[in-house]
Parts: structure tokens; C-alpha cells; sequence
């Protein structure tokens, strides 16, 4: 039996799962939206603008769940400086939490500069404070916003994989690989919401062609790290026998990943396979974290 | 500076009859679970079973029965291990989890956010919200007990001296004296967690026990945390470095195409 199965369950379970899954889309669709913003071409431009704004908004989202879910909620400043010795940083490099939720606030304020910045080039923002801020932001510091965006959007969707392993919990603990397919989700959970928010906003066909062509790719290797997670697992991997199991094996590989890949393949409506993938990168967090949330410490050593 | 302090339980002579427990539950104010109304296992004379944040400590109750007539009951007042590396302590992102001057590792309830990370961490299963607090809670060696000169409530009401308190250094070498008489007798019994090399750096509360661990609902090698991180953060970086040139390279060919097609591409905005 792994040493996992004797530790207590955090009790993470809504707001967490909608955490995990809300911060590895805007993570995603930031890191896209930098990409494109630094090598694509004009017509791309809506694409960028789009996946900044589901970058600030998912960041915004992401810190309320997260304050929402603390057992005393106004405290959550705790975590960013000591409350005994305020203003005095708390930060531990070595605490995924930790880092987390500084890479949280950092990403927040970065992704709202670069979502304000595509917001004054649309002409769209009428407060002045907020067209003065937006303003600003263009040119070369844009483009830096909009890097260190897309940079600390991949880490705000792969950390949440690496603070589960990051613990003696059963499934989490037992795998390294976890960090690296939230990531892979994140990345395909991105590209998908931006298929779907970006024609909205003006997107080309060629564009959305483009993130299609990319969430195929995402998806494959979301399989194949899935894969590496599962065959990691070992014997651990009987905790899988039950529900969760079926929605692990259904909803995510074959409703999430296998049946967009398919309908990317076969190059039909985009907006079907994105919807896909949605429903998919939740299906995975719900079922990672319910899968070992489930398993009580004294129903194991109890033999039940 | 005071020597670390602790507790060596010793299992072969607890008699169940959680006195512990009511100690460690009146001294430390702790609220009853259910609003007081008595909830049966159902399938064990241990009602509690389990440490949480309103039961810093738990007599487990082991009932070996193999017959009608052929069993025995092992019991074994559990608590928080006071791990010499504690995994709590290490993931705590308010710094609520502090090392005492007593080697001790106590969660400051004023600071501490109910984040749960704690919980996660602990390879025992020893911590868990208080519903009162809403904070993540566990026994504190009674800190408080411990900072005038008192003995923690639990080890001074145990009437069988199951729960012996003392520096470590004094326990351990009664622990391994009551290891060597039970040995003789024809007793097989091994301590877990005396050992300072072992697992954790040892813990500050350890114990004597007459089977293997896992019977007493403990892990064989319990471990840090943070063991998974490097592993864990280099696949991250791996797959986010993977995916970022599988899109680098997507945009790549299509500018190559544009290019090839005498369109020069769009240009960078």
C-alpha cells in the first residue's frame, strides 16, 4: 500500500476544482494570445486581444475563488505578507501554494495591463483612468506585459498540477506528472475558449484555423502525458475502479480529448470540438481531485 | 534554550480508556463533534476514529479477531507525530506553522487562513479544520502548559503511563530499555520513529508498537512533501516548453508559407 493512503483529505473540492480549471484557461489562452502577440500578424490581433481579456478575467475569478474557498477568507492576505509583521513578504520558493499565490497576483496584474492595452487600441474604454492605464500600454511595454503574461499564464495553469503532488495525498502524491497535464490542458482548454470567445471580436477564419491546428496538437499531448500520469500511478491506480474512473476514461479521454481530435481531424465546425474540450479539462480536474478527496484516511487503515 | 521535549507512547500498556482524549478535549477547549450528540461507528467501540481539528487526540482502537475466541485488542493513543522535518510545516503559506523552542510544531490560529494545504501534507492524517475557527488545527505538545512548566494535559492524566512526556533524549533511552524487556519476554516489539536518522529526522512523539505500523493506521516511510517538487516542476517546465514550440512552429510555417506565396507575410503589429 502506498504511504499516501494515510494521510487526511483537504476537503478542496468546488471552488478549488473551478479554480484549477478557470486559472488553466486563462493561463492558456495567455500564453497563446503572447505568442501571437510577439510572432503573429495583424490578423491575429483579435485573437490576442481576446485571449487577454479571458486572461484578466479568468486571474480576477481565479483569486476570488480561491479567497472564497479559505476557511477565514478575509485573511487571505496572509499569504502575501506576514501578518505579524506586516508589510514584511511571505513567500516560500519551496511551497507551491506559496508561489502560487504570488504567481496568481502577478499574472492578475500583468493579464489586466495587457487586456487594458488591447482595450484602448479597440477604442473601447471609456473611463479615463482606465483609457489612460490602457493607453500606456502599447508599443514595446505590450509587448513586455503581454510576455511576462503569457509566462506567469503557463505557470498559474501548471503549478496547481505541481501543489497537488506536493502533498502525501493518494492519486497526487504518486505522480509527477500531474503539473505537466494540467499544463497540456490548460493549453488545449485555452486555445478551445478562444475558438469559441474570439470571432466575437472580429477573429479571421485563418486564425481560428490556426488555434484549431494547435488544440490538435495540445490534445495529443495531453494524451500522452495522461498516459505517463496513469502508467506512473502503478498500483495506486486502483483508486480509478469506481466513478471517477469512468469519468476519467469517458468524459476526459473520450468525450475531452478523443472526440475533438476527431472532429479536428475532420476539419468540422470548430465550435462543437472546442465545446468538447471545455467540458474535458473540467472533467479532469473534477475527477483528480475527487478521486483522492473521496478517500477517507480512516476508511483505509480500517480496511474498508 | 530548552532540549527538545515529546511524547513516547508506549501501546502495551494503554488500556483504551481515553482519558486522553478528555484531557486534551477540556484543557484545549475544544467543542464536541455533532453538536454534542453522540454518533456510534457502528462497527468499533472507538466512536472518535480519527484525529481532526477537534480531536487533537484519538485512542485507536485495533480489533483483531480472528474467531470467536482467538483475538486481541491493540490500542494506541495517537497525535500529532511533532516531526522533526514536518511536511506541515514546510507547505504553510501564512508561516501559521511555527517550530517552538521546544522542537514542537504548533499552528498559530490567529494566522492561519484555512487554506487546508497543511492537511495535504501530512503523511499521518493528523490535522484538519476546526469548524469553530475555520482554522486548520492539531495538538500543540499543550504549548501552553509546556511555556510554565507543566507536563501537556494528556500525558498527565493517562493513568497508565501509556503517554510518558519528556525531553526526547531521556524517552528515547527508555524506549529502547522497554523494547529490550518486552524482546525477552517473548514480545515483538519495535519502536517507530525513535530513530533520529529515520524517516522524517524522527519524530518528537514516537512509539512503541507490537505490529506492523500500517495496523496502527501509520505509513511505513512517511516522507516530506516537497520530495516531489523538483521531479514534478521539471515535467511542468518540459511539457509548457513542448507546447510552447509546437505553437512557435505553427506560426513559423505559416509565415513561411505566406512568404512562398510572395505575400511576405503580415508583419509583426
Amino acid at each position: 500500500m502506498s504511504d499516501s493512503f494515510f494521510s487526511g483529505a483537504p476537503h478542496w473540492t468546488w471552488f478549488i476544482i473551478l479554480y484549477f480549471f478557470v486559472g488553466g484557461i486563462a493561463g492558456g489562452a495567455s500564453l497563446l494570445a503572447a505568442i501571437l502577440d510577439w510572432f503573429g500578424g495583424t490578423e491575429d490581433r483579435p485573437v490576442v486581444r481576446t485571449g487577454y481579456n479571458v486572461a484578466a478575467v479568468g486571474a480576477i475569478v481565479s483569486g476570488a475563488l480561491l479567497t472564497i474557498d479559505l476557511g477565514r477568507p478575509l485573511r487571505f492576505w496572509h499569504m502575501i505578507f506576514q501578518s505579524a509583521n506586516f508589510p514584511a513578504v511571505m513567500f516560500k520558493g519551496w511551497s507551491p501554494i506559496s508561489f502560487g499565490a504570488w504567481g496568481l497576483l502577478l499574472f492578475g496584474l500583468f493579464a489586466v495591463l495587457a487586456a487594458l492595452g488591447g482595450m484602448a487600441e479597440e477604442g473601447r474604454l471609456h473611463n479615463p483612468a482606465l483609457r489612460a492605464v490602457g493607453g500606456a500600454v502599447r508599443g514595446g511595454l505590450a509587448k513586455l506585459v503581454g510576455g511576462l503574461a503569457g509566462l506567469l499564464g503557463v505557470f498559474i495553469a501548471g503549478y496547481t498540477g505541481v501543489l497537488l503532488s506536493v502533498t502525501n495525498r493518494p492519486i497526487w502524491a504518486d505522480s509527477p506528472w500531474l503539473g505537466a497535464l494540467f499544463i497540456a490542458s490548460g493549453m488545449s482548454t485555452g486555445a478551445a475558449a478562444l475558438i469559441l470567445l474570439a470571432p466575437r471580436r472580429g477573429a479571421t477564419e485563418q486564425s481560428l484555423a490556426r488555434l484549431s491546428a494547435f488544440d490538435t496538437k495540445a490534445l495529443a499531448v495531453e494524451l500522452l502525458v495522461l498516459v505517463l500520469f496513469l502508467a506512473s500511478l502503478g498500483s495506486v491506480n486502483r483508486v480509478w475502479i469506481g466513478f471517477w474512473g469512468l469519468v476519467l476514461l469517458v468524459g476526459v479521454v473520450g468525450l475531452g480529448i478523443l472526440a475533438p481530435l476527431r472532429l479536428h481531424l475532420q476539419r468540422r465546425p470548430l465550435a462543437s470540438a472546442a465545446k468538447l474540450v471545455l467540458l474535458g479539462g473540467f472533467l479532469l480536474r473534477l475527477a483528480t481531485i475527487f478521486v483522492s478527496e473521496g478517500i477517507e484516511h480512516y476508511r483505509v487503515t480500517a480496511g474498508m | 534554550m530548552p532540549e527538545p521535549m515529546g511524547f513516547f507512547t508506549d501501546t502495551t500498556v494503554c488500556i483504551g480508556c481515553k482519558a486522553c482524549e478528555v484531557a486534551c478535549k477540556e484543557w484545549n477547549q475544544l467543542p464536541a463533534a455533532n453538536g454534542g450528540i453522540g454518533e456510534l461507528s457502528g462497527d468499533s467501540y472507538d466512536n472518535t476514529r480519527k484525529l481532526d481539528g477537534i480531536h487533537w487526540r484519538h485512542v485507536r482502537f485495533i480489533e483483531q479477531f480472528k474467531g470467536q475466541y482467538d483475538g486481541r485488542w491493540l490500542m494506541m493513543s495517537d497525535v500529532c507525530k511533532h516531526c522533526v522535518q514536518a511536511g506541515c510545516l514546510e507547505v504553510c503559506p501564512t508561516g501559521a506553522i511555527i517550530r517552538t523552542e521546544f522542537d514542537t510544531v504548533v499552528i498559530q490560529s490567529d494566522v492561519c487562513n484555512g487554506c487546508r494545504a497543511c492537511i495535504a501534507a501530512c503523511p499521518f492524517g493528523v490535522i484538519d479544520v476546526n469548524p469553530v475557527s475555520g482554522t486548520a488545527q492539531k495538538c500543540t505538545l499543550c504549548y501552553d502548559r509546556l511555556k510554565v512548566g507543566l507536563e501537556p494535559a494528556c500525558s498527565k492524566a493517562c493513568p497508565t503511563d501509556s503517554i510518558q512526556f519528556g525531553s526526547i533524549t531521556e524517552l528515547r533511552t527508555r524506549a529502547h530499555k522497554r523494547v529490550d524487556q518486552l524482546k525477552a519476554q517473548g514480545v515483538k516489539a519495535e519502536l517507530y520513529g525513535a530513530d533520529p536518522d529515520g524517516a522524517l529526522g524522527g519524530l518528537n512523539s514516537f512509539y512503541l508498537l507490537v505490529d506492523e505500523p500500517e495496523v496502527y493506521g501509520l505509513p511505513r516511510h512517511p516522507q516530506l512533501p516537497s520530495r516531489n517538487l523538483a521531479k514534478s516542476a521539471t515535467f511542468s517546465a518540459a511539457s509548457a516548453a513542448v507546447l510552447g514550440v509546437l505553437a512557435l512552429v505553427g506560426l513559423r510555417k505559416r509565415r513561411m508559407d505566406e512568404q512562398s506565396r510572395g505575400g511576405g507575410g503580415a508583419g509583426n503589429v
